[in-house]
């Protein structure tokens, strides 16, 4: 009796409604989501990066290929860059057919993520309106709703007049000096808590055993046999990290860092096609529910929802120098403002309460880079962009996959590193949210 | 904002000039491998420290020009002299 009990208390306590009750009327705290536990001389796979990727990469290891003797690094803390940073937004109605595929299969992992995670991550399908303000993006969007409808994926592009029943407080008339035009429409899409994306995904993971350490830095990744310095470089193979803490010794390293990805692929001898941009964003003060859905231009370089709390929140197009400095500009904030209000000008008496920015790396294509690297047991997923949040949780699955089997995961091949010597890129620039 | 120093025009906003990206000579093209080339075309140091990088004046001298900038701080310095060799995309 007593043993059950034990093994009870043991099991990770199941977030619910009666569990709420009953933890409120006995005034019990609830326990801490991830352990804090020595770091380790040795582990099966070290994960770089305690984001929404990695952190995904690491539960879906644990989840569906048993590996668990794995460690997620992070330099500061789980989700402190750019999964706390980015708008939230989710949606599969991408250009290329590989694009769709990758997107619709991470849009149907963040629909049962509440389930899978027993946390609530807060989806919200509330639909997705990209609009056209000239007759090329009208284009775009009808051959967007063609792929998309050929793949399955709800799309379609409706007019001014069906913008207007969903979305009344965008001006639809053809006063502004970028009338719209028409939109594309995903009713798919929408908006997810992403720091209960992160806090599930570590939480989950840290009950399967995986090892979350925060505060940790990768300083070198060690390599042996390669031509580089070292050992590193095409040919060798990875046989360790060199952390702020102690060296580990590992036979699989997963680069899941954005911001710092060519940083840490250097330290391995991989050269990567990337260039770090910041995002900057703004949140407005809280007001009534008035915008159901989300809306995004292209050509005004803005993105648009509207949280549960009522704040609206602003993202935009990257910082056109490449930059690891996160300071905010004013002429971002101006900018930003009249083009929101160029949609929206009933809400130009609104205050903005805050403004932030995240890095964000660049690939020439706007595809992302996945999967093996010339050097052995290094792999990596980066160069997300724009669209790191949205693509997480097929990323980690896939990731694992490919850890997991030593193969490329058929999903995941167009996005190799090995594209830039063939030239096989994925032309994704057409899909991005905003023009950059 | 960014102020760059170009070379003719003195300090100019950021918002005046076009960015051109890390610095690099281009191989011969009578002689570079696909791979090279390919390289050159696509891959970056992107290091968070100094680097050489181009930028064109666009609504000024509208010359490209090639100064050393730290990424983490956004400082500039070695800015090249009118005339200088230095000057021009690489």
């Amino acid at each position: 009796m007593t043993g059950i009990v034990r093994r009870l208390r043991r099991r990770p306590p199941k977030y619910s409604a009666a569990g709420l009750v009953w933890r409120g009327m006995r005034g019990e705290h609830w326990p801490r989501i991830w352990r804090d536990t020595e770091l380790r001389r040795s582990y099966d796979a070290v994960v770089v990066g305690g984001g929404v990727h990695g952190l995904a990469t690491a539960y879906y290891l644990a989840r569906n290929h048993g590996i668990t003797d794995v460690a997620v690094l992070d330099k500061a803390y789980l989700g402190s860059g750019a999964s706390g940073r980015n708008t939230a937004i989710v949606r599969a109605n991408y250009l290329t057919p590989e694009g769709v595929a990758f997107y619709d299969r991470s849009l149907q992992l963040y629909n049962s993520m509440a389930l899978d995670l027993n946390i609530n991550v807060m989806m919200s399908e509330r639909g997705h309106l990209t609009l056209a303000h000239n007759d090329s993006s009208l284009r775009t969007m009808n051959w967007r709703a063609e792929v998309n409808k050929l793949q399955g994926v709800n799309s379609s592009v409706i007019g001014p007049d069906e913008i207007k029943k969903i979305a009344p407080a965008l001006d639809t008339s053809d006063h502004p000096r970028y009338p719209i035009l028409g939109a594309l429409y995903h009713p798919p899409g929408g908006i997810v808590r992403h720091d209960a994306v992160v806090w599930g995904y570590a939480r989950a993971a840290d009950h399967m055993g995986v090892e979350m350490h925060q505060k940790t830095e990768v300083l070198d990744i060690l390599c042996e046999g390669g031509d580089g310095p070292d050992g590193k470089g095409p040919g060798g193979k990875v046989v360790g990290v060199r952390t702020n803490r102690g060296d580990i010794s590992t036979p699989v390293v997963v680069n899941c860092t954005a911001g710092w990805a060519g940083l840490i692929s250097a330290m391995a001898g991989v050269r990567l096609p990337i260039t770090t941009h910041p995002l900057q964003a703004a949140v407005t003060e809280p007001v009534k529910v008035f915008l159901p859905t989300v809306v995004v231009s292209g050509s005004l370089h803005v993105y648009i929802s509207q949280t549960d709390r009522g704040e609206l929140v602003f993202g935009a197009a990257v910082d056109a120098v490449a930059t690891y400095s996160i300071r905010g500009s004013l002429e971002f904030t101006e900018e930003l403002a009249g083009h929101v209000l160029e949609l929206m000008p009933g809400i130009s008496r609104m205050r903005l309460l805050r403004q932030w920015s995240g890095l964000c790396d660049m690939t020439p294509d706007y595809s992302p880079v996945m999967g093996f690297t010339p050097v052995d047991g290094f792999l990596v997923d980066v160069g997300w962009g724009t669209y790191g949040f949205k693509a997480a949780p097929v990323s980690g699955e896939q990731m694992a996959e490919a850890v997991a089997t030593g193969r490329t995961p058929e999903l995941i091949a167009p996005f190799a590193l090995s594209r830039f010597d063939t030239g096989e890129l994925v032309g994704e620039k057409g899909a991005a949210a905003v023009g950059h | 904002m960014l102020l760059v120093p170009c070379p003719h025009c003195g300090p100019r906003n950021s918002s005046d000039l076009r960015y051109g990206g890390e610095s690099h000579p281009r191989p011969d093209p009578a002689t570079a491998t696909p791979q090279q080339w390919r390289g050159y075309l696509y891959l970056r140091d992107n290091p968070a420290d100094w680097l050489r990088e181009n930028w064109y004046c666009r609504s000024g001298c509208r010359r490209w020009f090639t100064v050393e900038r730290n990424t983490a701080t956004n400082e500039f310095r070695n800015p090249p002299m009118p005339g200088d060799k230095r000057g021009g995309k690489a």
